[in-house]
């Protein structure tokens, strides 16, 4: 079926700015539900290599993701343990 | 570490909660975090001081929530939320008072309760947290565990036909009914919102994982796979027939319907109004400061 792709842009997409946020993590709340990593609509975060001290792996940017994160706080809202949010940009400094 | 992650010593939603409390006893993925954080923040967004909202709880899981809340709020023995939270509601008007309790406390022991103060219409927001089980002693059935659901109290399967609530809300005289789940939270904190706004008594059903109480005997695996269930089968339909809202999360042809039902206006409880010299009887709450909006 041929889709119209080109209809489905906003008209004003050139002049809205799309958000940036910087994630922040408490690990010590985090109890690795996974929820803020599956429903992160950009895929931006991972679960970490090390666990906090009740063995739980939290969040972590993803590899490749630190320029991802649009600010939507869906992470925030989703965590059952108040252990992840955002704010809004400017973005990490990643290193070159 | 990645290094654009961020280490933090505290939310910003902190200060609504008794932060010095978490984390919190739930379990991993309990559903109740999540809407516990969307009525803090619905609370806030409410336009009347938290200095005036007041939680209420009956025993359980869900009962623990007004422990958390940095605010008024009273954990009262089980199923008699709804009548401890109406006498404050009947004597200080002027209180936004919500009863934010489980599915067992507010329909099993507490039933009565519930629907002589819809019929009422007491001035109550009630959040009931449907896990469909009494999570906080096992696992066992519930008045609102699906038909065919296995649980402690019932390893063949429930054989018991479980409420509806949306219905039996609107059918008992509720001005506002919603069901969301602790995915769908923005719509969640909006109809939190909605219902503060309304003068009378006003329910909102939130499908919430249990993962140790209802998941694990029902081959649903962790709290992400309910999660999932809910973003997989939810449709929001607020003209749906409200009899046709029952739920089995089992039967993966059906769909669980969502959204903020009902919305009508009648007159709300006020039974001190005798009392008052006449001209005040009808603007009490409005003396209050309350204000009905539409
Ligand atoms: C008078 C009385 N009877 C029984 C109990 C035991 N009890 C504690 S919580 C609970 C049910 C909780 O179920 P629900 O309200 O669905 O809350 P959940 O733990 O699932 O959030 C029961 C039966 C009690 N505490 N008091
Ligand atoms: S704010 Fe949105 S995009 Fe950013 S990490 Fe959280 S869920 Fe993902
Ligand atoms: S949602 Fe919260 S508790 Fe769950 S994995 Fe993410 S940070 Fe941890
Ligand atoms: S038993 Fe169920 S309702 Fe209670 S904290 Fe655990 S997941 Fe939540
Ligand atoms: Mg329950």
């Amino acid at each position: 079926m041929p889709v119209i792709r080109s209809a489905r842009v906003p008209l004003d997409r050139a002049s809205v700015i799309v958000p940036a946020g910087r994630v922040y993590v408490i690990p010590q709340r985090c109890k690795e539900c996974r929820f803020c990593i599956d429903f992160c609509p950009k895929d931006v975060l991972v679960t970490s290599t090390e666990t906090n001290a009740k063995g739980y792996r939290y969040p972590v940017v993803a590899p490749g993701k630190e320029e991802a994160c649009v600010h939507c706080e869906f992470c925030s809202l989703v965590c059952p343990e108040y252990a992840i949010f955002t704010v809004e940009g400017p973005r990490a400094e990643v290193p070159a | 570490m990645s290094t654009s992650t961020f280490i933090a010593e505290r939310h910003p939603s902190d200060p609504l909660f008794r932060a010095d409390r978490l984390p919190h006893i739930w379990c991993p993925g309990c559903g109740i975090g999540p809407a516990m954080h969307a009525y803090a923040q619905a609370m806030v967004e409410s336009e009347i001081p938290l200095a005036r909202h007041v939680c209420v709880s009956g025993i359980g899981c869900t009962g623990r929530v007004p422990g958390y809340l940095n605010m008024d709020s009273y954990h009262t023995t089980h199923g008699r939320a709804i009548p401890f939270a109406t006498a404050i509601a009947i004597v200080k008007p002027e209180l936004e008072v919500t009863v934010y309790s489980g599915d067992g406390d507010l329909f099993a022991i507490g039933g009565n309760h519930f629907i002589h103060a819809a019929r009422r219409n007491v001035d109550l927001n009630v959040i009931c947290i449907n896990n469909f089980n009494y999570g906080m002693t096992g696992g066992q059935v519930g008045p609102t565990t699906p038909m065919g659901a296995r649980a402690t109290t019932a390893p063949f399967g429930n054989y018991e036909q479980p409420f509806n609530l949306p219905y039996l809300a609107a059918a008992t005289g509720a001005v506002f009914v919603a069901r969301w789940t602790s995915l769908h939270l923005r719509q969640l904190k909006q109809a939190f919102l909605r219902a503060m706004k309304k003068r009378g008594f006003t329910f909102v059903e939130v499908l919430a994982p249990c993962p140790v109480g209802f998941g694990r005997p029902n081959d649903i695996g962790d709290a992400m796979e309910e999660m999932t269930l809910y973003r997989e089968r939810c449709v929001v339909d607020a003209s749906a027939r409200l009899d046709s809202l029952d739920i089995d999360l089992r039967d993966k042809e059906r769909p669980i319907t969502l959204g903020n039902f009902v919305d009508i206006e009648r007159p709300v409880f006020d039974p001190l109004a005798m009392m008052r010299p006449a001209g005040e009887r009808e603007n009490h709450a409005a003396l209050a400061g309350k204000t009905q909006e539409g």
